[in-house]
């Protein structure tokens, strides 16, 4: 058994700063482990740019917003370990994992930060018709190949889904040459960021289909085309709409699953809407010394908005780690008319700080007020111009309104169009 | 001359920005900007507008097959299929640091092409 004060499950952005946040506040061992050959995790093959621009005020690539981290890891005595599989994370806050070169290996750790960060939904979540021929892949997948693997997955593309990774990969995919036919999305609205559809598909003249989706797929070694349709107010492909679209490769960009195979092993309940672990202001679970921070929490627009969860929980674990992190009565968040979710979802009424609480809406809302209430009191009001899905928001409770809650009070955030 | 509705890129704010002229077609008032970039964006976007771009380059001699690369600054936005063709014809030996010039002064631009990550 191996016994460190913190031990890191992830060495992506969210582990790499929860784990320097922890060093700063004054924990002595610290270790990182990491299932892929080098720190960096999913930035590696972010290779556009548009990252660190709130974090380092300057707009740098994925893999230089993950370099800038690792350098300042390396000033440090933190210990890494890449190509390392976690494998549990039991009672007591013993973690088991595995590597080539050590073998099997136990951590006693006496607090743990989760930071396994999210994947893809895959074409298994969907119910697309057609046969599993070869082309069919989600964006991510795509990325990898053309940015690291460094080879072209295909030259006519469809793209079903309008988030962040789909978007970047039909300007990704333009750049090489392929032509990107169009990204269908079955929302009426799309779920990335307004500046993403207009650098990667206006300024090529891809076309985004809202309500849209892609019933079928047709081909049988190699994708020859998609059947797309569109759907009506209830998702459903509307009849008659139906129209066959020749391509060779079909991404996907439709969702991210925060990856909680170790928390739920764990025992911790997920939050139904977030699929993330239930945490309070300092981003700790339900099991005591357990944080959680990153994608794997709740999904993030920005890498920056990572750095600044995961900092909050490595701030955490180093309080707790010297018995100085406030325990006792909470209160707790919940979202309404319009609101999804919260994170966090309770927060210790005698905490030591403000509390941010982050969310996102259901739905597009124009000139909107975000209301935050409890016992049908309006504490705060704040005025948004605009609200999407795409997007995540916050509003922040001051530490003196939240001492004067009542225990278990429920805190309500809303919209009001 | 009409007014011009843009969205700014300069960072993930994406606001929503109105640009009017004057008679001679110059800018006259841009609106709708939270920021200074957002004013330099909409001014550079409805006369002269840049893009950065981000791509590979295969790395000769390494483990990595490619290395990403980044122009250090914007480049003009009509140009950009015609830079990808040049980066696609250049390739560097390893080992790469971040920040190596892979390409100076990629077509006249007076922009260079620099790498983004390591390669070994």
């Amino acid at each position: 058994m191996l016994n460190y004060d913190l031990v890191v499950v992830g060495g992506g952005p969210a582990g790499m700063a929860a784990a320097l946040k922890a060093k700063e506040n004054g924990i002595d061992s610290i270790i990182v482990l990491e299932r892929a050959e080098t720190l960096g995790g999913i930035l590696e093959q972010c290779i556009h740019t548009g990252f660190g621009l709130h974090y380092f005020g300057e707009e740098l690539s994925g893999p230089e917003y993950a370099g800038r981290f690792m350098k300042m890891l390396e000033g440090t005595d933190i210990d890494v370990k890449v190509d390392t599989m976690v494998l549990d994370v039991a009672d007591g806050n013993v973690v088991t994992a595995v590597n080539k070169k050590d073998g099997l290996l136990k951590f006693q750790a006496k607090a743990v930060v989760l930071a396994m960060g999210c994947r893809e939904r895959p074409r298994g979540a969907l119910s697309i018709a057609g046969s599993r021929c070869s082309g069919i892949m989600t964006a991510g997948t795509a990325q990898k190949y053309v940015n690291i693997d460094g080879y072209m997955p295909g030259h006519e593309v469809v793209i079903l889904g309008s988030g962040d990774i789909g978007l970047i990969m039909a300007r990704r995919m333009t750049l090489e040459g392929a032509k990107v036919k169009m990204v269908c999305e079955l929302m009426p609205y799309s779920g990335g960021l307004t500046r993403n559809i207009v650098q990667c598909l206006d300024d090529f003249g891809i076309p985004l289909k809202l309500s849209t989706t892609v019933i079928a797929t047709h081909g049988k070694d190699r994708l020859e085309g998609v059947t797309i349709a569109k759907v009506d107010d209830k998702l459903q492909p509307i009849e008659g709409t139906e129209e066959y679209v020749p391509c060779d490769t079909l991404m996907l960009s439709v969702g991210l699953i925060p990856e909680n195979e170790l928390s739920k092993n764990s025992g911790l309940d997920l939050d139904r809407i977030t699929n993330g672990p239930q945490v309070d202001e300092y981003r700790e679970t339900e099991h005591a010394g357990v944080f959680a921070c990153g994608n794997v929490l709740q999904v993030h627009d920005l890498v920056d908005y990572v750095t600044e969860e995961s900092q909050i929980a490595g701030l955490g674990a180093a309080k707790f780690i010297k018995g100085e992190k406030v325990t006792g009565e909470c209160v707790y968040t919940q979202g309404i008319n319009g609101v999804r979710y919260i994170v966090p979802q309770r927060i210790n009424r005698e905490t030591d700080t403000d509390v941010k609480l982050y969310f996102r809406v259901g739905a597009v809302f124009n000139n909107a007020r975000i209301i935050v209430e409890c016992d049908g009191k309006e504490i705060l009001s704040k005025k948004k111009v605009k609200l999407c899905p795409g997007e995540m928001e916050y509003v922040t409770l001051k530490q003196s309104v939240i001492s004067e809650l009542p225990a278990d009070a429920v805190i309500n955030v809303r919209v009001e169009a | 001359m009409e007014n011009r509705e843009l969205v700014c890129v300069a960072c993930p704010l994406g606001c929503p920005i109105t640009v009017t002229f004057d008679a001679d077609g110059n800018v006259a008032t841009v609106t709708g900007n939270t920021c200074k970039r957002g004013d330099a964006y909409a001014r550079t976007e409805v006369t002269n507008p840049t893009r950065m771009i981000t791509t590979t380059v295969r790395v000769e001699g390494g483990s990595a097959y490619v290395v990403p690369v980044k122009s250090a600054n914007p480049i003009p936005k009509g140009m950009m299929m015609e830079c990808m063709a040049e980066i696609n014809k250049a390739s560097i030996k390893a080992p790469v640091n971040i920040g190596d010039v892979v390409i100076e002064n990629i077509l006249g631009t007076g922009v260079d092409i620099v790498a983004t990550n390591y390669a070994e």
